[in-house]
């Protein structure tokens, strides 16, 4: 069985776990091009790499950070929004 | 151990006939370059030198000929799609599929079974009911059918589900079929092979060459290719390619596997899909139950197998069919499906010149091979999109006019 750390309820199955993508930061809409609209929109970074991703524990409905190599499916650390080591 | 193969390994000289040359070395130039000898690269390769009389042109391969998605997939082919667009586009595919093995002059195992997209809820029967209508509509086989017409047609099926999904209808579609998809493959590269087409395996792309907006090479392990076309039709590793001519795409990666049993006798002879219970699932000629379920539930750049796959997709399995509690499976692998956010491919050309993508072929691109190498050759040769793939532009996006096919992706991604 694969663990996943959640910040509050430390290691858990990773079937308890939903992945919503990779944490992306969105453009004004009243201010920006439609070009970087359409981009925000539409357009991922689909290519391997160590990725920051937002999760959620549903077994207790924490939404949290975790940062993973997407290639190596490996999980380098999670951290509730705002109280990672790098500070959102 | 067979004496014929003894003796090739003591003269160490095969007297098959190899399916392709080898090639020593790269050409300093090409007319154009595919990378990615799958199944789509290498129909792309064959039609091109058949139709268009493009010769001078190399498919390179990061690892070997059909070892990426073309044989990886559980070999569906159908085109009882949701889109207009769609289904048009399918069933060309399907119409080169019918006499593909002639073409060749190779068994590619071709097999119309039927195909049932099984019902278990009143909101799926309505999508059934759509996907018919749509289907008669554009001249394809499909049609609403009753519990009646599904346990005929499979006696073994437990049309309760153990109780907690009962079935109550289906999409049923004639022509769909299964095929052996390494065949599909062979029988593409010699086709290519003979018409002067160079494969080269083991050749990975390390940089694309781009100046002006427009193609001029690419660098490879073995040494630069100049050229003023790349086909692009890679599957899993499309954002990698992508980047290194600066395109964004929306293509996500998410890891799709499938499961084999031991070979046993002949039972199944319909393609059986149940949305609901994530399982599609068919026998081959071998004997084997060839089943697949939904994508991974989160983006993964590999082809590792997990064992939740392996137990979720059995126990829905067992739900359908209780009987098979004591078969093994054989072998698991994974794909890496290269996902839109429409279901749809993304097909044609690009902003670069001389960029041509063939791609987002997520996890419905085996059933399109045929098609997809016709019109992406038509659309190098005359470097304009196809009539068939105007709806799958990468553009669409921009434009907002986007091809929703979710509602035909055989189980619920």
């Amino acid at each position: 069985m694969k663990l996943m750390n959640c910040p509050i309820n430390g290691p858990r199955p990773l079937q308890e776990f939903f992945y919503w993508g990779e944490c992306r930061d969105m453009p004004n809409p009243d201010t920006c091009t439609d070009g970087e609209w359409v981009d925000y929109v539409f357009h991922r970074n689909g290519a391997p790499g160590v990725k920051k991703e937002w999760w959620y524990h549903m077994a207790s409905g924490v939404w949290f950070i975790a940062v993973r190599d997407t290639q190596a499916d490996e999980v380098k650390e999670t951290y509730l929004y705002g109280a990672g080591p790098h500070h959102e | 151990m067979p004496l014929r193969l003894l003796r090739f390994a003591l003269n160490g000289k095969h007297s098959e006939p190899r399916m392709f040359r080898n090639h020593d070395t790269l050409k300093s130039s090409y007319d154009a370059v595919i990378i990615g000898a799958g199944g789509h690269g290498l129909a792309a390769a064959y039609y091109l030198a058949r139709d268009h009389g493009m010769t001078n042109v190399a498919v390179l391969e990061k690892g070997y000929i059909g070892g990426g998605n073309t044989g990886r997939n559980t070999t569906i082919i159908r085109s009882n799609y949701l889109t207009p667009e769609g289904v048009e586009f399918y069933d060309a595919s399907i119409k080169l599929w019918e006499d593909l093995g002639q073409d060749f002059d190779l068994n590619l195992f071709y097999s119309k079974r039927g195909h049932f997209t099984l019902a278990h809820t009143d909101s799926a029967m309505r999508t059934m009911r759509w996907r018919a209508e749509v289907n008669k509509h554009m001249g394809v086989e499909s049609e609403v059918v009753g519990t009646k017409d599904i346990q005929d047609a499979c006696p073994q099926l437990d049309m309760t589900c153990a109780g907690h999904a009962p079935i109550l209808g289906a999409l049923y579609h004639a022509p769909g079929a299964i095929a052996r998809h390494d065949a599909v493959a062979w029988g593409y590269g010699r086709g290519a092979d003979q018409r002067g087409v160079e494969i080269h395996q083991r050749t990975e792309v390390l940089n694309i060459d781009v100046k002006g907006g427009r193609v001029q090479g690419l660098t490879t392990n073995r040494g630069y290719i100049s050229t003023p076309k790349i086909l692009c039709a890679v599957a899993g590793s499309t954002p990698r390619v992508t980047n290194m001519v600066g395109l964004r795409t929306p293509i996500i990666i998410h890891p799709l596997q499938a499961m084999v049993t031991e070979p046993i006798k002949p039972w199944l002879n319909t393609i059986l899909v149940s949305g609901s219970l994530h399982v599609y699932v068919s026998q081959s000629d071998r004997g084997e139950l060839v089943m697949g379920a939904s994508l991974d539930p989160y983006e993964v750049q590999s082809t590792r197998s997990t064992l939740d796959f392996a137990e979720g997709l059995s126990a829905h399995m067992l739900d359908m069919f209780p009987f098979l509690s004591n078969v093994k499976i054989n072998r698991q692998w994974a794909g890496m499906a290269d996902m839109t956010p429409d279901f749809a491919p993304i097909m044609g050309k690009t902003p670069v010149e001389g960029f041509y993508l063939d791609a987002g072929w997520g996890t419905w691109g085996f059933k399109a091979t045929p098609i997809s190498g016709k019109t992406m050759s038509y659309t190098l040769a005359n470097d304009r999109d196809h009539d068939l793939i105007k709806s799958f532009r990468l553009s669409r996006f921009a434009e907002y006019e986007l091809t929703g096919e979710k509602g035909a992706a055989s189980v619920g991604h």
